[in-house]
């Protein structure tokens, strides 16, 4: 081998070595990467109970009450959905049927949080356009 | 075709032809950017959920993909450093690690004064916040071992050993929000879809491309610096500061 095809084979060797270690990283830390939990994975048991953990889906329909300054609402994956109770100023994007993250711990049932985060996504259009597909939404139901 | 590549690539005739290329790249960032805040400030609606605070992608998101393309230009002229040797590759990477470190900080700071308003924070440990992070971790590390060694033949081959590892990061900041769950939203813009009404992708490539030709002009000039300091003992060099006179 020529020099350069030696430099060559350790340029190789160091992408593959770099892409080994950080694929074991990631099996290794499976879902601690992960932000937050859907509902369907609390029922199954995979968040930790008792203490902790994000949870994140979509606010429920006709889910949400007011009393003062405490909000009580469900979150929904459409399968499993959590009574959440939370006390604070909600981010501007809250609304029923918004995805949302919420930290917080389960007690007696219900998830008590400490921190409502509104998540958006990737679907950008002016009003106008919003307004005519809930109609089109409508319409055919 | 090897001998020519060589010839092209030498300082010398680098300094000569790039003094001609700059104009290139740089009226056309002016009119791009010109055009891009007309389109993205008065043309483009406001969004049904966030009024006029999406406006604030098409400068950040022109600059996170910009913070992702550096480095994979950085990486792979140090690759071409390392292997060929060739020494204008190595001041290319070397003069890029300061323009993708700033474009990063900026897309993470433009990130967070959206997130504010809409997420309801201006930071969390998500999976794509943290991965940019780390590129803008990655690009200082990078510089801070360019300039640690006296050699700049030493400080090119550490460096790009360092951005050829750092290169796994680039993916995972592209895929963090498919291969886990995350706060941030997914890609709007892929090549089989566009989720976005047709003015506010028009703003958005608008920028886009102003901020590429952007990075092409500024590395062209900071090239032309670093060829000159590296070579400030060669012949052509000396001639260019005497004027000529001997």
């Amino acid at each position: 081998m020529t020099k350069r095809q030696n430099r060559m084979v350790f340029v190789a060797l160091l992408v593959a070595g770099a892409i080994l270690a950080i694929t074991l990283l990631l099996q290794a830390l499976g879902s601690n990467t992960n932000y937050f939990y859907s509902p369907t994975e609390v029922a199954e048991g995979k968040a930790p109970v008792g203490k902790s953990f994000r949870l994140g889906g979509l606010v429920a329909k006709d889910s949400v009450k007011r009393k003062d300054m405490t909000v009580n609402f469900d979150v929904t994956d459409n399968k499993n959905k959590f009574n959440i109770e939370y006390t604070g100023i909600l981010p501007d994007l809250f609304r029923e049927g918004q995805g949302i993250i919420t930290t917080g711990s389960l007690v007696n049932g219900i998830f008590v949080a400490t921190e409502v985060l509104a998540k958006h996504d990737e679907n950008y259009m002016p009003p106008e356009v919003a307004d005519a597909l809930e109609k089109t939404k409508k319409s055919e139901q | 075709m090897w001998k020519w590549i060589q010839a092209f690539a030498s300082p010398q005739n680098f300094y000569r032809i790039s003094e001609k290329l700059i104009p290139w790249f740089l009226y056309p960032f002016i009119a791009l950017t010109l055009a891009g805040l007309y389109w993205g400030l008065v043309v483009s609606p406001a969004d049904y959920q966030q009024g006029d605070s999406v406006r604030i992608m098409y400068v950040h998101v022109p600059a996170a993909w910009m913070s992702l393309f550096i480095y994979v230009v950085m990486a792979i002229a140090g690759a071409i450093g390392l292997i060929w040797q060739i020494k204008l590759a190595n001041v290319v990477a070397s003069v890029s690690a300061p323009i993708g470190a700033a474009f990063t900080f900026l897309a993470l700071v433009t990130g967070a004064v959206w997130g504010k308003p809409m997420w309801g924070t201006w930071w969390v440990w998500d999976a794509r916040l943290t991965s940019e992070l780390i590129l803008l971790f990655l690009y200082l590390a990078y510089m801070s071992l360019n300039n640690a060694f006296d050699n700049p033949k030493t400080a090119a081959k550490a460096s790009s050993v360092l951005a050829i590892v750092g290169l796994v990061n680039i993916p995972i900041i592209y895929y963090s929000v498919e291969w886990w769950n995350s706060l941030h939203q997914g890609s709007s813009v892929s090549v089989t879809k566009v989720s976005m009404q047709s003015d506010m992708f028009i703003a958005l490539m608008l920028m886009s491309f102003a901020f590429k030709f952007l990075y092409g002009a500024l590395v062209l000039l900071r090239a032309r610096d670093e060829v000159l300091v590296r070579e400030q003992n060669s012949r052509w060099v000396k001639d260019i500061i005497t004027g000529g006179e001997r």
